[in-house]
């Protein structure tokens, strides 16, 4: 457990950023036992390989060889940090942008890669693991969180489930019930906010006249959090107060990270249109890019020499050019398998036009 | 064997009730399900009995109820949910469509959504707007989802346990003017009949009669009438299921009567007729001796209730569809 009084002095009832470690790469508070190198280090791996999974992406998708592609770029704290807080057994909610998260919990390179080439084998988790497929329609995915935590809670299980979403699902009603549900029935859910600031070209502040989306956890009576989502250390410390506080029955938490989508929405999407993305990418790499930032720290305090980093970039982009030889080698899928799993026995009727179909093509039932 | 005689009511009341003692995974929920026993007490008694963690009195949300029943049933839960009417799903549609229809196949049977949604259907009780809809056709429409309507005590009872034991999620559509119509032998003890079978609740020669929920005793009149009155002799097939659909009863009676008919109380366009109408073309027109009938509801809202006699389909409709069918 860290000592959750120190960091809660810091960030409860403020609008203020909770943050842990400045810009220059420095931490503001001592930190806690379990923040130990290893962790860090493992932090920092995880953020440079999702990093290069994600410019990875971003050139494959302009050489045609993944479909549209929403990258994560700024947001590897987010969601590198709240995931590594997770116990193995945790149930992982993503959305379309949380593949860091989903990674740094169990998934597979091969199978996110296998997602984005439109394979249908790309929504598997490994086995054992709780990771959804990514939720598609905005918000709707909270819910989910809400109800395998209580299902949890029922059971006696003590099983966290967390949730990933924007700013901009915040005006849903699925994200109002959820929440709702969740104040209601205690369960232990956790709901990670990753306002990024933009939903695809709407700013935060066309999106709600609330000032920030921490304080709507009051209206549930739910504890919120708003902390700098480019900060890992907030991000982790945050997160892991959470998920300890509902796994030992405290309820649910609202996490506001915010945080900046570097990039366009997608790759079918052009943010120049609709704001001043020259600036974000000039001001960008020195104040918000969360990488450097804990790089920083790392050489200050000795935990990182450039061999030492070296050989980890190298390992990294050896295990992404295999996970995306693996998803290109991958089987294709068969129209077969296209008439499969809608129901744990299909219908007559889809038996017979799978059957129509596969005759008509001659191919092997 | 005790049987007993139950109104559809209380062989639902029953039902859960049994499912809640031998099941421990089974949880209800919904609004106003607890100390109410529902808006018609199909939970009667429920909560004093399993108690608040077992049947659920829910915030007032119908997309948040669907939604974490997902996960519940992600979860290993059994939720079955109560709508407290068939117009109020709508803010859980989405739920339902986009998520519940569809985990089994994106993630290529690695998750399921093993529950029910229970939910009063149809016209005919003096119910307020929206109240009345029978818009069954959105979820036939949607791969993943099965569509149940009974038409009787006994029915109910054992299509819902099947609901409730199958693997994938079940729409259960319970017609709002059954409830309390009348009362049958119902057995005390578990049974099941499966879902995507039809029933021929009477055979017949001359025309098929094809309906469900509600509208399978207004052809069962309308057909008697007529038997009496004229011999013709109409085989009634209740549908039990409306998806998947028992296309097999269906054109198997045809090539025999060589006529059909579809009653439903949805609206006419887009209602399930029409696709009753191609299967039975696909399959079986050369033995047709005349067009396959409709007997729907009209293409309006169901209105208020002073005229939803008007608007369900009645035994003048249904004889004179029966009548021109088979003088054809
Ligand atoms: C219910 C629904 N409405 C609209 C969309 C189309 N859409 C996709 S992403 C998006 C913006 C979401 O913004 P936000 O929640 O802030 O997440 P971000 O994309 O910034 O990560 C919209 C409107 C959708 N996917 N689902």
């Amino acid at each position: 457990m860290i000592n959750s009084k120190e960091i809660e002095s810091l960030h409860v009832e403020s609008d203020e950023l909770y943050q842990v470690l400045s810009i220059e790469g420095d931490s503001l508070i001592n930190l806690p036992q379990n923040m130990d190198s290893h962790l860090m280090l493992e932090m920092y791996k995880k953020m440079v390989s999702c990093r290069e999974f994600d410019e990875k992406a971003m050139k494959l998708q302009r050489q045609g060889r993944l479909g549209t592609y929403a990258s994560f770029k700024g947001q590897e704290a987010s969601q590198v940090g709240s995931s590594i807080a997770l116990e193995f057994s945790d149930w992982m909610f993503p959305t379309y942008r949380d593949h860091a998260a989903t990674h740094t919990h169990g998934q597979k390179w091969s199978t996110i890669f296998l997602y984005w080439m439109g394979h249908i084998d790309g929504s598997i988790c490994p086995e054992g693991k709780k990771i959804l497929p990514p939720s598609v329609p905005i918000a709707t995915q909270l819910l989910h969180a809400v109800g395998t935590a209580w299902a949890d809670k029922l059971k006696g299980e003590e099983n966290v489930s967390i949730v990933y979403f924007g700013d901009g699902a915040t005006s849903e009603g699925d994200f109002h019930e959820a929440l709702n549900f969740s104040g209601v029935f205690q369960t232990p859910t956790v709901f990670f906010c990753q306002n990024n600031q933009f939903a695809i070209s709407v700013p935060f502040e066309k999106q709600s006249a609330s000032k920030t989306i921490k304080q709507r956890a009051h209206a549930y009576d739910m504890k919120g959090v708003r902390i700098d989502g480019n900060d890992i250390f907030a991000v982790y410390l945050t997160v892991k107060e959470a998920v300890d506080r509902a796994r030992n029955g405290g309820g649910p938490t609202l996490i506001e990270a915010v945080t900046t989508r570097y990039g366009s929405h997608t790759t079918a999407d052009d943010s120049k249109k609709y704001r001043n993305q020259e600036k974000i990418e000039k001001d960008w790499p020195t104040t918000q890019d969360p990488i450097p930032r804990l790089e920083k720290y790392l050489r200050k305090n000795h935990l990182l020499d450039k061999e030492t980093e070296d050989e980890m970039k190298r390992e990294i982009k050896k295990e992404i050019d295999e996970a995306l030889s693996i998803a290109e080698n991958y089987p294709k899928a068969t129209t077969k398998q296209m008439f499969e799993h809608v129901y744990a026995v299909n219908t007559a009727t889809i038996k017979k036009q799978e059957e129509e179909f596969l005759h008509l093509l001659g191919e092997e039932r | 064997m005790t049987q007993e005689k139950l109104t559809m009511l209380q062989a639902i009341n029953q039902t859960l009730d049994q499912v809640l003692e031998t099941k421990e995974e089974v949880m209800l929920l919904g609004e106003d399900i607890g100390k109410n026993g529902g808006v018609f007490r199909a939970t009667e008694g429920l909560f004093e009995k399993y108690g608040g963690d077992r049947v659920v009195d829910t915030p007032l949300a119908e997309s948040g109820i669907i939604g974490s029943s997902i996960g519940l049933a992600l979860n290993g839960k059994i939720p079955i949910v109560e709508i407290q009417f068939l117009a109020f799903i709508y803010p859980g549609f989405e739920q339902l469509v986009s998520h519940a229809a569809r985990m089994r196949y994106r993630t290529r049977g690695q998750f399921s959504v093993p529950f029910v949604i229970r939910t009063p259907y149809g016209a005919g009780i003096r119910g307020p707007e929206l109240h009345s809809e029978s818009v069954e056709s959105f979820f036939v429409q949607t791969p993943g989802l099965k569509v149940v309507a009974p038409s009787t005590p006994h029915d109910a009872k054992g299509l819902l346990i099947s609901a409730i034991e199958d693997p994938d999620p079940v729409i259960f559509l319970e017609d709002t003017k059954l409830y309390r119509a009348f009362k049958e032998e119902v057995p005390q003890e578990m049974y099941r009949i499966p879902i995507g079978k039809a029933n021929v609740v009477k055979e017949g020669e001359d025309l098929s009669i094809i309906a469900w929920g509600g509208m399978v005793r207004e052809a069962m009149k309308a057909a008697d009438k007529l038997e009496k009155s004229k011999g013709w002799k109409c085989e009634v097939i209740d549908l039990r299921s409306i998806s998947p659909l028992d296309e097999e009863t269906i054109i198997h009676s045809v090539k025999k009567t060589g006529r059909a008919m579809v009653v439903h109380e949805a609206h006419k366009t887009g209602g399930l007729g029409g696709e009753i109408t191609a299967i039975i073309n696909e399959n079986a027109l050369i033995y047709l001796k005349a067009p396959v009938k409709r007997v729907a509801g009209f293409d309006i809202p169901v209105p208020s209730f002073t005229l939803e006699d008007q608007y369900l389909p009645n035994a003048l409709r249904i004889e004179q569809g029966i009548n021109e069918t088979i003088t054809f």
